[in-house]
């Protein structure tokens, strides 16, 4: 008889993947509003996996920054360019198949490497998701590259509102 | 079976593939970007199970990072994509052939 957590990871590993073909193949319209749909989906089933890793703090994140900031930035974008005429294209069968088939080659072997790994992690000794000690590690292990990152922050706006001017060179 | 590391890696891997997918067969531009998001959250989950298994919160520090990096990332990536579009009229990838001898 399977735990009631372990249900909940098979529920939001099916839908995680589910929804991740759906943005990348998406068989209903050629409208990208739609992948930037099922991407949202999957940030949200996503969310779902790291509430039962216990990583709480990073579930909220997830929800807030990438389904709720960058996917309006995403939305925002794909509304700006009317990408109309984009949607008659004929797919190059060739290319979708050699794609597919080293894609799937990677996965074979990636999938292989996990299964037969042993010894990932130690019994046990799991990790209790609270977001204290992630904020004291954050902020006593991790301060330079913290202020570089706000740093990195700072440069992305420039860059975004210096790419964005109207006669750009 | 008890669902553990293994599990979660599993389907860590497919999502990366599922977004390496998107990025080699896809033609559109967004849809690209889309299928690099998805690459990105791959290894999210990835580190985020590592910590969670191993005992360590370092991992989880690292997600956070990462995912203040594609927010960046996001932002330049969009806006390189509006100048594109505003110069040359699509958002293609077979369309941006000015490099090609």
């Amino acid at each position: 008889m399977p735990e009631f957590t372990d249900l909940l990871f098979y529920a939001f590993a099916g839908l995680t993947l589910l929804f991740g073909f759906l943005t990348v193949v998406n068989p209903f319209t050629k409208n990208p509003v739609t992948n930037a749909m099922f991407l949202v989906l999957t940030i949200a089933s996503m969310a779902g996996l790291f509430v039962l890793l216990h990583a709480f703090f990073l579930a909220a994140i997830q929800v807030l920054v990438y389904a709720g900031a960058v996917m309006v930035l995403f939305l925002f974008v794909i509304m700006l360019l009317d990408l109309k005429e984009e949607e008659r294209r004929q797919i190059k069968w060739v290319t979708l198949g050699a794609g597919t088939v080293a894609v799937a080659a990677l996965a074979g072997i990636l999938i292989k490497a996990v299964t037969r790994a042993t010894a990932l992690a130690p019994a046990g000794k799991w990790l209790d998701g609270e977001t204290k000690p992630l904020g004291r590690v954050l902020f006593e292990n991790y301060v330079l590259p913290f202020e570089i990152l706000s740093l990195l922050l700072l440069v992305a706006m420039v860059g975004a509102i210096l790419l964005s001017k109207k006669d750009l060179k | 079976m008890n669902v553990g590391l293994n599990h979660y890696l599993v389907v860590s891997a497919l999502l990366f593939c599922l977004g390496l997918l998107g990025v080699i067969t896809r033609r559109n531009l967004l849809v690209i970007y889309m299928g690099l998001e998805l690459m990105l959250n791959a290894a999210n989950l990835a580190l985020v199970a590592f910590s969670r298994f191993n005992a360590n919160l370092n991992g989880q520090v690292m997600v956070f990072f990462v995912i203040t990096v594609a927010a960046a990332e996001v932002a330049v990536g969009l806006a390189l994509i509006v100048a594109l579009y505003r110069k040359r009229g699509t958002a293609h990838v077979e369309d941006l052939t000015s490099l090609k001898l």
